[in-house]
């Protein structure tokens, strides 16, 4: 893994802490459906840099590593679009 | 004399741990799309039971282990360096913050029961039916994730068994890497967790 050094570790994780404090005070904030839209977006930012710095994804060379996690998103997409169908249209 | 010949593949084991973690995604995907499913028919009523939830005790977890998954890249971090001191010293902080994390969760569900509120307890089930679906996706999700702490604490201690050992070094930490790759999933499972139920009053 090159150039990679434990100052990033440190940086990411400031950038969670802050995303978290944001979250929380977001959710106090009384936005209505906007914000569970806002707080959805934070968490997957934070999984995002979780998987890419700390998993090191953003370091893996291949094409597997490039493409297993859009596959699984993808996969659960479906999943989630083929049921709100049914439930929204019963 | 026999010439010993280590076999080893990291790329092979790496890939293997990742095909398990996606895996653990579809699982703990499935119950999400259950929580938005049945959250879709009750909004009112999940914005109701969430009420009952401990959000700073919530918040608190979500710093314990956001902080876990930062010592546990640290850990890594510092055998590839070959620094093993640090890298114990770290090691021994995220299981110190794991178990932080499970003595938090016990006493916000020891609480939750002592008011009364487990799946089919009487006064649970005095309540609507959307609260009701709330406490029980609640203690599922959140006891699977436990389960799965619990899970990791135990690997993590055996990696710093045989840290100590000098099993893990320098030239070998794909376990170790693996076992980072396992805590970092939990963490962000919890990441999810945490806005569904403890932010949505």
């Amino acid at each position: 893994m090159k150039n990679e050094n434990y100052q990033t570790y440190v940086l990411v994780w400031l950038g969670l802490v802050m995303l978290t404090g944001i979250t929380v005070s977001i959710a106090g904030m009384n936005l209505g459906r906007l914000s569970i839209l806002i707080v959805l977006l934070i968490a997957a930012i934070k999984s995002g840099l979780v998987l890419n710095y700390f998993m090191h994804l953003k370091y893996e060379t291949g094409l597997l590593f490039k493409f297993m996690i859009p596959i699984v998103l993808a996969v659960l997409t479906i999943f989630i679009g083929l049921t709100f169908t049914d439930i929204a249209f019963r | 004399m026999i010439a010993m010949e280590i076999h080893r593949d990291d790329t092979g084991s790496k890939i293997g741990m990742w095909l398990f973690l996606l895996s653990e995604i579809i699982l703990f995907g499935g119950l999400f799309l259950l929580y938005s499913a049945y959250r879709y028919k009750n909004p009112l009523d999940f914005h109701l039971a969430a009420w009952d939830l401990n959000r700073s005790l919530g918040t608190i977890n979500t710093l314990i282990l956001i902080t876990s998954s930062l010592f546990i890249a640290l850990s890594i971090f510092f055998i590839r360096k070959g620094d093993r001191k640090l890298s114990m010293i770290f090691l021994s902080a995220t299981i110190f913050l794991g178990l932080l994390f499970i003595g938090v969760k016990y006493i916000e569900w020891t609480v939750k029961i002592g008011h009364g509120l487990y799946p089919n307890s009487p006064r649970l089930l005095g309540r609507n039916k959307g609260e009701i679906l709330f406490f029980g996706l609640y203690y599922t999700m959140t006891g699977l994730h436990g389960l799965h702490v619990l899970v990791g604490l135990f690997i993590l201690s055996v990696m710093l068994v045989l840290m100590v050992k000098g099993k893990i070094n320098e030239n070998r930490f794909v376990p170790l890497e693996n076992t980072g790759l396992y805590w970092h999933l939990v963490d962000i499972i919890w990441i999810f967790l945490f806005p569904l139920f403890y932010l949505i009053t």
